[in-house]
């Protein structure tokens, strides 16, 4: 008989005025007993419509038999038969409006926590698991895979699991892209990214860190040495600003910046060789989930006052529901409705001094559906700062595509790939993630490389025939 | 790793390094730079290209000791190695065409300039090179420079190599006795490459420049280095380094290179300080 508590079993979370002081993980995960009371609440439904919402079909239904069983590492193994990351995607995954969004219980209670779950799992088998990765049987084949972000690590580890030789050029000194640099230490711990980076190396998969593609090799160059089928998942790791007067003052910085010095860099460490300004009152501007991830570092980095400001409502929030929720908890304060005119700044140091904006409501839906901001004529106000951070959004890099003659792209600079199959214009050249679809999650860079690491497959098997 | 296969002491805080680095090498050019960390948990420096060998697979860098990381990076020694070692970074500089070039180099900027001067004059331009420093003592290259240009100006703000004044001074002259220049490439700290393009601008001479801000990853993913371009923000490492000195607002570089001045000095002070305690062990 299913376990018929209406709600999730809660996550142990380190409390909210403790953890926005440090860097350690917000959530604890839960034990063996919590995990073995969740699973019995799965109904283990035939039609499984969980599945049909992972991107990556994660066997959700037989997994948490397997953990409802105690049987952890057994369940661990089942999920990391369709997906290479489960201790990144239990953390960092919108469940909500995935996997868990489908599950029956979730129409009369909540949903299974089914990213819970996976986190337990993967996390109980990276402790416990002694089994020794092996290389798996080689084919033969050689195939390059540009940029160790999600998106290039999944598409790599399907394809060492097929017995290719894969080469991962990453251009930073360290792999893991965004799970690196962009998300934060408390949300994702690094050492669990490296771990997940160390199996695929133990899988044979060879990382060439520092490679700048485009500029050291092109595309064509690393197929002319060999490569058969390259797949391109270099991200969009370009920064959007807002082109408002004072953005260029000091004390500006764009979301990737602030989080690269303080994820990649370390600079939250004592001892960290990376300038970082320790800003007392801190504005982010934007609504996404590198929005709040800047708002929380910038708390943790010591900030008193910490804003969020968006230019629409609450409920127009494109972040996550649970980081919105942990954002409030540790008391980053929320300016709805409120969009940036200008950053104001100190002539004498050239330092921000604080942010000018205007009130904002809501008028008819716009292209994307959600209601158009509209200004409210006389309402500008400034709030003190003495930083700004820019989290509005990325586009892709032009390198890769200013650099790779016959590889169409689009008017955004993403480039044109078969949602499918991950194809583009380019023989033998495939593409995914960010880099294609503009900044998305982690999960969808992730589904990407695993169609593409398929279909590559399917490719070189072709070709070979 | 990226072996240190040379090293060479120009001049009291400038050094020169050889770095064994073919990814590098293979396809670096003129005006591009690289990234380097110098140790697992050091933070990423930006430096131009100075000279590059394709068959070796070396990349030459040329730096001065000013802060925490230069300062490192002077004490490794020939067999050592970089942590890390990233590039060619950056758009490479646009000579081609060009026939008659003022290059003018200021202190450090002549690692950089000299082998622009260099690609220029193997091209077949005339190449007029104007190097200052502020003193004869911390002249470098000079000999290398000599050999790439068609002259060769080397002038002291001290007057002490007997060539009293400022690049710009010589360049005024030069433009002044009638010498028509296709383009002036400055390279040098921003002061001096403000007042070159200011020197240049009532002529219309075609001014290029090479904005060593600050950045972070150096690929075109943080903004750091982000400066005004006739009224455009732009990203130096990957819109760059090259720019047109008529169209960049100096005066906000700058200001946007000193922000973490104090910061900077004080990791000085603690590295100088650490120094003192291997020393003391």
């Amino acid at each position: 008989m299913a376990n018929m508590n209406p709600k999730k079993c809660p996550m142990p979370e380190q409390d909210p005025n403790v953890r926005n002081k440090n860097f350690e993980e917000v959530a604890l995960g839960y034990t063996p007993e919590m995990a073995i009371e969740e699973a019995q609440r799965c109904l283990n439904c035939k039609h499984k419509p969980c599945v049909s919402g992972c991107p990556v079909g994660v066997k959700i239904p037989e997994f948490i038999a397997l953990v409802a069983e105690g049987k952890f590492i057994e369940a661990a193994a089942k999920i990391k038969e369709t997906s290479a990351l489960p201790a990144v995607c239990g953390r960092v995954c919108p469940q909500e409006s995935q996997c868990e969004s489908k599950c029956v219980r979730g129409i009369k209670g909540e949903p299974v926590a089914i990213g819970r779950l996976e986190r337990f799992v993967a996390d109980y088998a990276m402790a416990n698991d002694k089994t020794e990765i092996t290389v798996p049987e080689q084919n033969g084949h050689k195939v390059a895979v540009v940029g160790a972000g999600p998106a290039g690590l999944t598409c790599a580890g399907d394809l060492a699991r097929l017995g290719y030789k894969v080469t991962v050029f990453e251009v930073l000194h360290t792999a893991g892209g965004v799970l690196m640099y962009g998300i934060p230490e408390f949300r994702l711990p690094k050492a669990i990214v490296q771990k997940e980076i160390d199996n695929l190396k133990a899988m044979g998969v060879e990382f060439i860190l520092n490679f700048v593609v485009g500029r050291s090799e092109t595309i064509d160059d690393l197929m002319a040495d060999g490569y058969e089928a390259v797949f391109v998942g270099s991200g969009a790791g370009l920064p959007s600003f807002m082109n408002v007067p004072g953005e260029n003052y000091n004390g500006v910085y764009s979301a990737n910046e602030y989080l690269t010095r303080v994820n990649l860099m370390k600079a939250y460490k004592e001892d960290s060789a990376t300038p970082i300004l320790r800003a007392k009152r801190v504005a982010v501007v934007g609504g996404g989930n590198v929005a709040m991830d800047a708002a929380r570092s910038a708390k943790r980095m010591g900030a008193e006052e910490v804003y969020i400001v968006y230019r629409r409502g609450e409920s127009e929030l494109p972040a996550r529901l649970e980081e919105i929720h942990h954002a409030k908890e540790e008391g980053i304060i929320f300016k709805f409705l409120t969009a940036p005119l200008e950053v104001l700044g100190d002539d004498e140091t050239y330092m921000v001094k604080g942010l000018k904006c205007q009130q904002m409501e809501l008028g008819e839906p716009d292209a994307s559906g959600r209601r158009r901001p509209i200004p409210v004529e006389g309402s500008e106000f400034v709030i003190d700062l003495d930083a700004v951070i820019v989290s509005i959004g990325t586009s892709p890099n032009p390198l890769i595509r200013s650099t790779t003659p016959g590889l169409e792209t689009n008017k955004r600079g993403c480039i044109v790939a078969d949602e499918e199959t991950g194809l583009t214009s380019k023989d033998g050249v495939f593409a995914g993630g960010d880099a294609v679809t503009g900044a998305a999650t982690v999960i969808l860079a992730m589904g990407a490389g695993k169609k593409a690491a398929a279909a590559m497959h399917e490719y070189i098997q072709n070709k070979n025939k | 790793m990226y072996q240190i296969v040379k090293k060479k002491t120009l001049n009291s805080n400038t050094k020169l390094m050889v770095i064994d680095a073919p990814f590098v090498a293979k396809k670096a050019q003129p005006g591009q730079f690289i990234i380097l960390r110098v140790d697992e948990e050091g933070e990423r420096i930006p430096l131009t290209i100075a000279e590059y060998d394709r068959e070796k697979g070396y990349v030459t860098i040329i730096f001065q000791e000013v802060g925490a990381t230069t300062k490192k990076l002077g004490l490794l020694n020939e067999g050592e190695c970089l942590n890390d070692f990233v590039g060619p970074l950056g758009v490479a500089s646009h000579l081609e065409g060009l026939k008659k070039v003022a290059v003018v180099g200021g202190g450090l900027g002549c690692a950089i300039a000299y082998p622009q001067a260099k690609a220029l004059h193997e091209m077949g331009a005339e190449v007029d090179l104007i190097a200052g420093f502020r003193n004869k003592d911390i002249i470098i290259l000079e000999d290398e420079m000599r050999a790439a240009s068609t002259n060769l100006y080397v002038m002291t703000d001290d007057g002490s190599n007997g060539h009293k004044g400022f690049v710009t001074d010589a360049l005024k002259k030069l433009i002044e006795e009638g010498k028509q220049y296709d383009a002036v490439i400055a390279i040098g700290p921003m002061i001096m490459m403000k007042f070159v393009s200011e020197v240049t601008r009532p002529y219309g001479i075609k001014t290029i420049v090479s904005m060593n801000a600050t950045m972070v990853d150096g690929t075109g993913m943080c903004g750091c280095c982000r400066l005004t371009v006739n009224g455009e923000t732009k990203f130096a490492c990957v819109d760059g380094p090259d720019f047109d000195g008529h169209q960049v607002d100096f005066d906000e570089s700058m200001r946007r290179s000193a922000m973490y001045k104090a910061q900077e000095k004080e990791a000085v002070e603690h590295h100088e300080c650490n120094l003192h305690k291997m020393e003391v062990k």
